[in-house]
Formats: structure tokens, sequence, C-alpha cells
């Protein structure tokens, strides 16, 4: 096999060169002290409690508002994730809402007036075996359904669009085809989280870090306030978007959700030529990858076994994903291993976000984005802040409510998604 | 110690073959949840027998089946923050307290 990247002029793959980054404002967002008072709190400052702050600022008018977060602003998921957004899920409730998401998505730099590197070079999903083949034609098909931009390549298309991959079938698993988004694509994304700080700050937005709760003034099962290491602020309604730490808090509160926290790893290679000009995922083999702007490749796959906090997980799973991306892609075999990771992934039952009303009065939670949540970002705080100013859920999080493990409408995402959640 | 009981992988007593790999293990969750008769309880219930596991932050006593060896399920006390493992029993035995009086920080059910 020839690589076809040898023959490029040094810099580029085709179309692009490496990206030089622009200039950061000396001050995102103001650093406050927090009120006594405010007429809402969301809990979590990570990329969905600032995105929600910044809509209920934006959308619904609330101003009078603070975010809490109890280490630094964008510490957890949102700084710990492989960036990817896409919509192409296969129920209608999860296109509806992800397809919202990337809507979003594709006007934010110019609604939050701050540039995050969105890029909409596509996502590719391969496809290795009969079964396999079956399940994402099935996916495309929906997807053609719900109106998500999607198509089918074989595997000639596959390599036409990515000369660096590794179509032979005397691999373990060849490629037989593989679903393409062309508005999928990535982010970068810390600067989602920032922009996003600044937007809502701007607005009027308190936020406030190393901030804990510590418990919830609840009587008459209503929430009137909540107790913080930097005391007890008063308000009217919170909103509870903390993914791998949401369990404790709805403990907090008095009550369970279906969540278990796991640990799931990426990591990094040190900045390479531009090789990788989309987003490639695999279930099979169990990997996904993109080139980062600077030129890292980015990989992750699926999480951990076991219930962690810890934000580190084991290198074997780190090995397993390295030798199917290495099968796929053979020149990365001589790239180097930078930098490892792990964020602490909020599991719900069937994969599926829970979105909307507690049994606790103007107590909302925003959990359960599992591995999937970085691209769901801007969708998720749109619908987050409609339904903390409105008491009700908007139609599009209304399928996502707590309430659906007992009535049983679960939407079970786990063959839809790019990896076994 | 640091590195391997931290960084590589977890090293996980069986009860019946001694220490080996994780990779060696299937996880189980929750362990000691008792299986209940659903006609006798709500939907809300059922739903929480369902789909409701601890999920603390601290010492969890959880499932593992050792499938690369004796094929066995067996339960022990892990920390969820250091990865520690702690006390390892049968199931359908007494539950051994978990290794600190702290109890456990978060959602017990």
């Amino acid at each position: 096999m020839t690589n076809t990247h040898d023959t490029l002029p040094p810099g580029t793959i085709g179309r692009r060169r490496a990206a030089t980054l622009p200039e950061q404002p000396p001050q995102l967002w103001k650093s406050v002290k927090p009120k006594k008072t405010y007429d809402a709190i969301i809990v979590g400052g990570g990329g969905h409690g600032l995105a929600t702050a910044y809509y209920l600022a934006k959308n619904h008018g609330l101003t009078d508002i603070a975010v809490l977060e109890k280490g630094w602003l964008a510490g957890g998921n949102i700084a710990r994730n492989t960036t990817i957004i896409r919509s192409n899920y296969l129920w209608d409730e999860s296109a509806a809402i992800y397809e919202h998401s990337l809507k979003l998505w594709e006007t934010l730099e110019q609604d939050l007036g701050y540039e995050m590197f969105f890029s909409q070079r596509g996502v590719l999903t391969l496809a290795h075996s009969v079964s396999d083949v079956r399940s994402k034609r099935r996916n495309f098909y929906a997807n053609a359904l719900n109106g998500v931009d999607s198509e089918w390549l074989t595997p000639a298309e596959v390599k036409k669009l990515v000369p660096i991959i590794n179509i032979s079938a005397e691999v373990r698993y060849p490629v037989h085809g593989a679903t393409y988004q062309p508005r999928g694509g990535i982010a970068k994304h810390d600067w989602v989280a920032w922009g996003y700080a600044k937007a809502a700050s701007d607005l009027g937005v308190d936020i406030i870090q190393n901030t804990e709760v510590t418990g919830f003034d609840i009587r008459n099962n209503k929430v009137h306030g909540v107790h913080t290491t930097q005391g007890t602020i008063a308000t009217s309604k919170i909103g509870l978007v903390a993914a791998g730490h949401s369990s404790l808090l709805a403990s907090l509160a008095g009550f369970s959700i279906p969540i278990q926290s796991r640990p799931l790893q990426a990591l990094v290679s040190p900045l390479l030529e531009q090789v990788l000009n989309t987003v490639v995922m695999s279930s099979a083999v169990h990997v996904y990858v993109s080139q980062a702007h600077k030129g890292e490749l980015v990989l992750g796959a699926g999480t951990d076994a076991y219930n962690s906090y810890s934000q580190r997980g084991g290198f074997h799973v780190i090995e397993h994903q390295l030798a199917a991306a290495v099968e796929l892609f053979p020149i990365f075999s001589r790239a180097q291993l930078l930098r490892t990771w792990g964020g602490i992934v909020d599991i719900a039952p069937d994969a599926s976000p829970i979105i909307g009303l507690t049994p606790v009065e103007n107590l909302f939670i925003n959990t359960g984005w599992g591995t999937g949540g970085f691209k769901a970002t801007p969708g998720s705080g749109w619908v987050m802040a409609y339904t903390m100013a409105n008491g009700a859920p908007h139609e599009l999080n209304q399928p996502f409510a707590l309430d659906r493990f007992v009535t049983g409408h679960l939407i079970d995402e786990h063959g839809a998604a790019g990896v076994a959640h | 110690m640091l590195p391997t009981k931290n960084y590589y992988m977890l090293h996980i007593p069986c009860p019946h073959c001694g220490l080996r790999n994780e990779t060696e293990f299937h996880y189980g969750a929750e362990a000691g949840v008792s299986y209940p008769d659903p006609n006798a309880m709500t939907d809300r219930e059922w739903a929480k027998y369902l789909h409701i596991r601890a999920n603390p932050k601290g010492w969890l006593a959880e499932r593992w089946v050792h499938f690369a060896g004796c094929g066995r399920w067996f339960n022990l006390w892990r920390n969820t923050v250091t990865h520690e493992i702690g006390p390892v029993y049968l199931p359908f035995t007494t539950q051994p307290k978990a290794p600190n009086d702290l109890g456990q920080e978060g959602s017990k059910v």
C-alpha cells in the first residue's frame, strides 16, 4: 500500500494547512463573589452548565443567575473529550435533539462573537462486518427520514476521502463501507466553554468558581436555596448540570438517579503534519480519531469497565484503542503518545441523557450524556434553559424525562452511537 | 507499587484463583441487590430495582466475574476514588464492613 501523504507538499493534506491560533482577549469573564440571592442557579461550570446560563440570559431574559463550579471553569468533561460533533443518531428523539444542537453549532461562533475552530470536516463511521453494514445502513436510512445529512460510502469512496486508511481485505476487521455525515466535525473544546462563559458573563451572569455545593434548602418538597462552601445562597430555581457527579448531588437533594459514573479516556499524539481531514469512528475495532488544528491526533474509545471518580483508567484500554488505530492507519505506528487523560462520564441505562424535572419542585436536572455529551453542548444548554425558565420541558427534551425509567419508554442508543457507550 | 496500582490496570484478588489482571474479569456493578417479587411492587419500585444502582464516591461493594479463570462471580469492596481494593467475599455470605468507618458518600440506592 502506498501512503499518498508522502507525495503531498509539506504541511498540507490536500486542502488545509495547520491553523494558527487567534489571540485571546485579556479577560474572558468576570470573577465575582456569590450574592445572597439569585433568580436561578446552575450547579456545574462545564460546557452544558455554561451553555444553560447563556441561553437562560439570552433566550429567556433571566440575567440574575449564577453558575457554581466546585473546581475551575471547564475543568471537567468539556475539556476532556475528543471534540466530535455529529447528529446522525438512530432514534427520532435523539436525532431531533442532536440535530438541533448541530444547527446551533453552525452559527455559534457568530452568535457568541468568539472563535472556537468549529470545523465541519465530516464524520465517517466505519462498518466492518455484514451485520455492521446492515445496522449502519439502517442508521443511514433513519437519518435520511429525519432530515439529517448522511451518505453511504463504499470502501473505495472511504479510501478516496481518507487516503491514509487501510482498506485491505487482509486485516482482522476489513472496511466494508461507512456512513458519512458531511456536516459533522470538531471544535476546540475548551474554547467552547470559554466562549459560553464570556458571552454569559457579558450578559450579567455570575460565574463562581471553587465553590462546591454541600446541600440544598428544600422545604415542602420545593427548593429554596443551596448550601455551598461559600455559604447559603437563596434562589427559586436550580439546575443540576454536573455530569459524573450528578448522583452525588441528587443524593444531597434526597432522590436517586439511574446513573453510573465511569472513566472515559482519551489521548493525543505530538503535533504532526496534517494527514487526516475528517473524523473517523469505528465501533467494531473500537476507536475514534481526528486530527486537531495544530496537528495532534486525538483518539478515544470506550469507557473503563468499572465505576470511578478518579479521572483516570487502565492503560490496557488505551493499548486496545491504539491497536485498532494502527490497524486502520498503519502510518500511525510511528506516532508517539504525548498525553492521556480521563473524564468521569455519567451513563444512563439506555445511554441517553436525562433532562428535565426531578421529584423536587423547581430543581431540574441535566445528566446522562455519557460518552457523547460534547456535541450536544449547545442543544443541551438550550433545552435546559427552556425547561428552567418555563418549569416544564421543551418538546425536544420531553422524551428524555427522568420518568421514562418508570414508564419504560427508554431511548436505547447503545447500538446507534459510534462506539458502545 | 504506585504506577501499577493506579495507572496500569486493576489487580483483582479472585477468591478462587488469586491475584489476576483486570482484563481477566467482567464488571457487575453494585453487589447485594436482591431480586424482588415483581407482582408485589409498584412500577416505580420495579423501575428502581431495574435501573438504579449505587454510584458512590468512595467505597463501593461491587460484583466481578472471573471469566478467564474460574468463571465464578464474587464481591469485593473497592474505592472509586483511589481504586484501592478492600475485603473480598462470596455471594450470599455476610457482607463485611467497608474498609473505613466513614461510610459511603453519595447515593446508596
